[in-house]
Order: structure tokens, then C-alpha cells, then sequence
């Protein structure tokens, strides 16, 4: 190294010498990538994996001092949530009204996608942005008219209830998805149907959905998404017999104490239907959240 | 059957795309709708196929109105320029998809469907998906499709735009061959006038949405009734210029002068519009009647076995096609000769005034 010191500096940075030097030197190598990559996904994993930590331990453990991994199984937890109806019936009250929403979403939203996508008619440029002014107001808003109205007409603490809210924010977002999907299917298509004779509903289930079937998951996967963590409406709209899982986490806490793992072990629970979705459209997310104009 | 345009009309807000059209189509007659990009071509063909409604005027086949009727009524098949077809089903399905639509047997849809994947070399691709094939081939499959229906009426929006030369020259000989067994009205539209030509049967030029002309093609070739025909139907551009006729001499605004032989011959003294095809302007002299325009060459365009020399003479610009390989450079000053029986003269209003009938065009 003294030797190529001696040459002028900006000489140094183009020849061979330093390299030659530097390569004599063996120095423990640092992979950039995997470290940032362990980095992320430590700080994207830790606390859901303090969460299954958590669900798999005792209330003494959890509240005895900090442990990175349970010292003493159980899952004593998760067999509660099984067992105890007052448990499983959250996840099976939230599983029916999201279900509800997303059917009921898709299939209004694919007919009024399609008339913004294909069809010229007064406002229909106005009409397509102000359907998204419903995503402008927080949930908060609408529950009280909701409440109002839900319990005058008998609909109160029925999964329709939350299903029929939360179309309020979900037919838009899926006409907005849908839209851009069919966008993306040339007009003629429709036209070569109808010159070969298909009806108008017999070419859209059978030539037009295949095509934009990715879209249609795409919509579906958001419009369970949002009814699935959305608790403000799902809490207000319910009582007792259609009362989500969110709502049954958050009111059991103050009636038995603290029951941690317990609690943990809802949680868990209720990443798995999202995470089960997740999965099948994983391929078609992206395209999705570009509404479709990739 | 019989198609009839009867004085039809399309107005899309403040724009006119047909202005006031009236044809006959015959049945088993080949048609051919030329027309530069935007002259109406496609909105012609929506209508016949009545994917759009006239605004105004009817449309009557076999004598009867068909006009508001929906395009799933009428028998007819249509091929677009884009390749159309259904990305999720199997070539063979669509082929199929008009004959399960009206629940033919599937025998009867298995039969035609082979017959037709054999006649458009589609046989080794009926069980793959249309995007996992060439484009010659994603178009031969919509033409088969088009073919199986046996609709009445066939139409053909620039078919072969998007396909590279080769397989144009191989589908546009096999088309009116294979749809010529049907019976059916044959609609092709185009924007090259040698495609019309090598086509034959009738042509429809179409300018701004007007039927300028109507007729056997190459008699709409060879006698266009007016300036705009004239124009639509010549590649490279018809060139045009300005002369006076007085006695026995013609004097041109470029110009140079010649004797009133030819298409000058019969008409009366006055200002013409004169029109010529570029193989009609040379630049060996013949010696017998001609026209001397002295003009300077901009541009010599050689294609190997021909040559397009682009000429100027004051502001007029000129295309001459010569064979060979021209030995012209950019800049020289030459004289073109000009033969007056193969010029048409048109009147000021565009009307075709005189042509020598025998030898124009």
C-alpha cells in the first residue's frame, strides 16, 4: 500500500495497484442485500410473530418478563376460541357478512362497470369520480344515519346490516377496479359476440367474465379486505347475534381482565382469512391497485 | 339477398360520418369500399351490420326494412382489422362460437369447423389459445369464423393492414376464393387502391363520407366521374395541374405547352383541372402529341424495379413512376413528357369534363 501511496492521488483511482492491494488483503465479505433484506423482513415479521409468540403462551409468562419464544406451549388459546360460541361466532358473523358484502358488491358492480367502461352517457365522467366522494367521508359519518335507519326497519344486528354498509364503500371501489379491467378488453370483442349471434347476458358471463376473471378476484380480494378489518360499522350495526370478531376481541377485554393470549390467539385468527386471500390473488395485486391500467 | 342503402345518414354529435349514401349490393357480388384513413370506410360497414343505426335513411335487405333491427337478427359476420377473438377459449371453440350459438348439432358445427380450419390452414392450431399464435394465423382464425356462420352478408374491415406483406398477398388471393362458394354479399374495405384493383368486382370510394363513385372497379378506375374519385382511387397520388385550352394549343399553368390531341381534342376552349397517374409522366419523348412540362426533380424514390421521381414546377408537385432504376439526381432540370390522351379533365366543380374513354388511366 505505502508504494502506491507514493503515486499521486488521482493516479491511485485508476490503476490496478490499490485492487491488487486490496485483493492480497482477505477481509470477511458483507453481503449489502441480505442484510438489508434481513432488516425488512425482521421489522415487517416481528410483530406478527409477536403475536403467535404470544398466543402460545400463558398469561403468567406473557405478564412474567419478556421471553423471545413461549418457554412453555399451549394451546390452550386457540382450543378456548374453538370451543366457546361466544368466540367462534364472532369469526363465523364476520366470515357471513364479508361474504354477503363481497357477492353483493361484485355483482353490482359489474354491470355499472361495464356501462362506464363501454357506454358515452350524460355525467358519466362526473359520475364515475364523485362515486368515490363515498371513500372521502370517515365511517364514522354514516353510522349514525345507519343505526337510525337499520333499527327502524328490523335490519339491526343482522349480517345484512353490515354487508349493505359496507357496500357504501366497496361498489365503488370495485366499480373503479372493475373498470379499468374491462378498459383493458377491446369493444370489438363485444361486437364480434354479437355478430355471431350471443345474447347481451349470455356474452358477458360467458366470453366477457373469463376475460376480465382476474379483475373480478382483484375486486372480490379488496372489497373482503376492507368489510374484514373495517370494525367502526361492523360494531355499531350489531349487538348481540350478528356481532363481529373485532367487536368480541375489544368488549372481552374489560369483562374478564386481561386475558392476553387469549387475545393473541383471536388475533392470529383473524390475519388467516386475509392472508388465505392474499394468496390466491398475490399474482394480480399490483395490476389491482393500478385499478386495472397497467 | 339484396342489401339496400337507402339515402343513409350518420351524424355522432356535430360530426357527419356518412353523408347521404345510397348503394345496391348484390348477392354473391364482392364489393370494395376504398377510402383514405377517416373517409367512412368503417362507419359504412357498422351500419350494413347495423352495430350503429343511420340517423337518418334506411337499410332494406331483400326488400325489407331491417333498420332498428339488432345485429344478433341479421345474418351476417365481420372481420376486423385488429385480430378479434375470444383470448379464453381454443381456436377450435372460436370457430365454433356462431354455430353453438344457434345450437347446431355438434356434428354439423364439427364438420363445418373442420372444413374451415382446413381451407384457412388453421387444422394443427385448433386446440391452442389465439394469442399463442401469429398474427396471420389470430386473422385467418376470425376470417374462419366469419366463414363457418354462412352469413348473408360478409364483411371485411382492412383485413390484411396488419399482417406483413407476404401472408397479405397469400390471404388476399385465398379471400374472395373462399367466400365466393357462399353466395354471400362480400364487403371488403381497403385504402390501397392496387388492392381494390387486384380484388376486382365492384368499388365504393368513399371521400369524407360520401359514395363519390360506384361501379365495376377497374371502371371506376379507368373513368372516374370526378376530381375526388380520381384522387381516392390513385397510388401514388394523382398529380394534378391547371391548363387552358385555346384552339389547337394547350397552355398549362406550369408552364410549357402542347398540342390539344387526346382528352383536349374533344373539349370545348376554356380552364381545365388536368389529372394524371404517375406512370402516364415520362421522360423520353415520343414524338407524337405530347405535353412538355420542364420540371426539376426533388427526390428519386428506386424500389428496384421501378422508380418514383418526385418533381417539382413552381408549386406543383408531381410523382412520376418510371421502370428500372433512374439515373435522375436531386436538382437536375429535366423535361417530362405528358400524353394528352392519358389525362382527365375536370371542369371547376371537380365534374370529370373529357377523357379519352379508349385509353385514360
Amino acid at each position: 500500500m505505502t508504494g502506491t501511496v507514493a503515486i499521486g492521488p488521482s493516479e491511485t483511482k485508476v490503476s490496478a495497484a490499490p485492487l491488487a492491494a486490496n485483493k492480497a488483503v482477505p477481509r470477511p465479505r458483507v453481503n449489502g442485500r441480505v442484510v438489508v433484506m434481513t432488516l425488512y423482513l425482521l421489522f415487517l415479521m416481528l410483530p406478527i410473530y409477536w403475536l403467535v409468540n404470544m398466543s402460545l403462551k400463558t398469561n403468567t409468562e406473557i405478564t412474567s418478563g419478556l421471553t423471545l419464544w413461549p418457554q412453555e406451549i399451549t394451546f390452550q388459546n386457540y382450543v378456548t376460541i374453538f370451543t366457546d360460541a361466544s368466540w367462534y361466532s364472532g369469526y363465523i358473523n364476520s366470515l357471513t357478512y364479508v361474504l354477503i358484502n363481497t357477492v353483493l358488491s361484485i355483482s353490482f358492480a359489474l354491470p355499472a362497470a361495464y356501462a362506464f367502461s363501454r357506454y358515452r352517457f350524460l355525467g358519466d365522467k362526473h359520475l364515475f369520480f364523485w362515486l368515490l366522494t363515498n371513500r372521502m367521508a370517515p365511517a364514522a359519518v354514516f353510522a349514525l344515519p345507519f343505526f337510525n335507519l337499520y333499527s327502524a326497519i328490523g335490519l339491526f344486528d343482522t349480517p345484512w346490516a353490515v354487508a349493505l354498509a359496507h357496500c357504501l364503500f366497496n361498489v365503488p371501489l370495485a366499480v373503479w377496479i372493475l373498470e379499468g379491467f374491462m378498459s383493458g378488453v377491446p369493444r370489438e370483442i363485444d361486437e364480434t359476440a354479437a355478430i355471431d349471434g350471443y345474447s347481451f347476458p349470455r356474452f358477458f358471463i360467458k366470453i366477457f367474465m373469463p376475460l376480465i376473471a382476474s379483475g373480478i378476484g382483484v375486486a372480490a380480494f379488496f372489497c373482503f379486505m376492507f368489510s374484514w378489518v373495517e370494525l367502526l360499522l361492523a360494531r355499531t350495526l350489531t349487538s348481540v347475534n350478528a356481532k363481529p370478531i373485532a367487536a368480541t376481541m375489544t368488549r372481552t377485554v374489560s369483562a374478564a381482565g386481561m386475558d392476553w393470549g387469549l387475545l393473541a390467539a383471536a388475533g392470529v385468527l383473524t390475519i388467516v382469512p386475509g392472508a388465505l386471500v392474499i394468496w390466491f390473488v398475490r399474482n394480480y395485486i399490483a395490476k389491482g391497485f393500478a385499478l386495472g391500467r397497467v | 339477398m339484396t342489401l339496400v342503402l337507402d339515402n343513409v345518414c350518420r351524424k355522432v354529435g356535430a360530426e357527419t360520418h356518412i353523408r347521404d349514401i345510397s348503394l345496391t349490393l348484390e348477392r354473391g357480388s364482392l364489393n370494395v369500399l376504398l377510402g383514405a384513413t377517416l373517409a367512412g370506410k368503417t362507419s359504412l360497414m357498422r351500419l350494413m351490420a347495423g352495430l350503429d343505426a343511420p340517423s337518418s335513411g334506411r337499410i332494406l335487405v331483400d326488400g325489407q326494412d331491417v333498420t332498428g333491427w339488432p345485429v344478433q337478427r341479421r345474418s351476417v359476420a365481420m372481420v376486423y382489422q385488429q385480430f378479434i377473438n375470444y383470448p379464453s377459449l381454443t381456436v377450435y371453440e372460436n370457430i365454433a362460437s356462431p354455430l353453438r350459438v344457434a345450437r347446431l348439432p355438434s356434428a354439423e358445427v364439427d364438420a363445418r369447423v373442420q372444413d374451415a380450419a382446413r381451407l384457412l390452414k388453421l387444422e394443427p392450431y385448433l386446440d391452442r389459445k389465439p394469442l399463442n399464435l401469429s398474427g396471420g394465423q389470430q386473422q385467418r382464425t376470425a376470417i374462419a369464423r366469419a366463414l363457418v356462420k354462412r352469413a348473408d352478408l360478409v364483411l371485411l374491415d382492412e383485413p390484411l393492414a396488419n399482417l406483413d406483406y407476404k401472408l397479405r398477398e397469400e390471404l388476399r388471393e385465398e379471400l374472395p376464393r373462399v367466400f365466393a362458394a357462399s353466395g354471400a354479399i362480400f364487403v371488403y374495405a381497403t385504402t390501397e387502391p392496387s388492392e381494390a384493383l387486384l380484388l376486382g368486382g365492384n368499388t365504393v370510394t368513399l371521400f369524407e363520407g360520401r359514395a363519390t363513385q360506384f361501379g365495376r372497379t377497374p371502371l371506376v378506375y379507368r373513368h372516374p366521374q370526378d376530381l375526388v374519385t380520381a384522387q381516392v382511387f390513385s397510388d401514388p397520388p394523382l398529380n394534378t395541374l391547371r391548363a387552358s385550352k385555346t384552339g389547337s394549343t394547350v397552355a398549362l399553368s406550369t408552364g410549357g405547352q402542347g398540342p390539344a390531341a387526346g382528352a383536349f381534342a374533344a373539349a370545348p376552349d376554356g380552364e381545365y383541372t388536368v389529372g394524371f397517374r404517375a406512370h402516364h409522366l415520362g421522360f423520353e419523348s415520343t414524338g407524337r402529341d405530347e405535353i412538355a412540362i420542364p420540371v426539376k426533380v426533388s427526390l428519386a424514390e428506386i424500389t428496384g424495379s421501378e422508380s418514383y421521381v418526385h418533381l417539382s414546377a413552381g408549386e406543383h408537385r408531381f410523382v412520376a413512376l418510371v421502370a428500372g432504376v433512374t439515373r435522375l439526381q436531386p436538382g437536375a432540370a429535366v423535361t417530362a413528357y405528358l400524353d394528352p390522351r392519358h389525362v382527365f379533365l375536370f371542369d371547376e366543380r371537380g365534374r370529370l369534363a373529357a377523357a379519352d374513354l379508349a385509353k385514360a388511366a
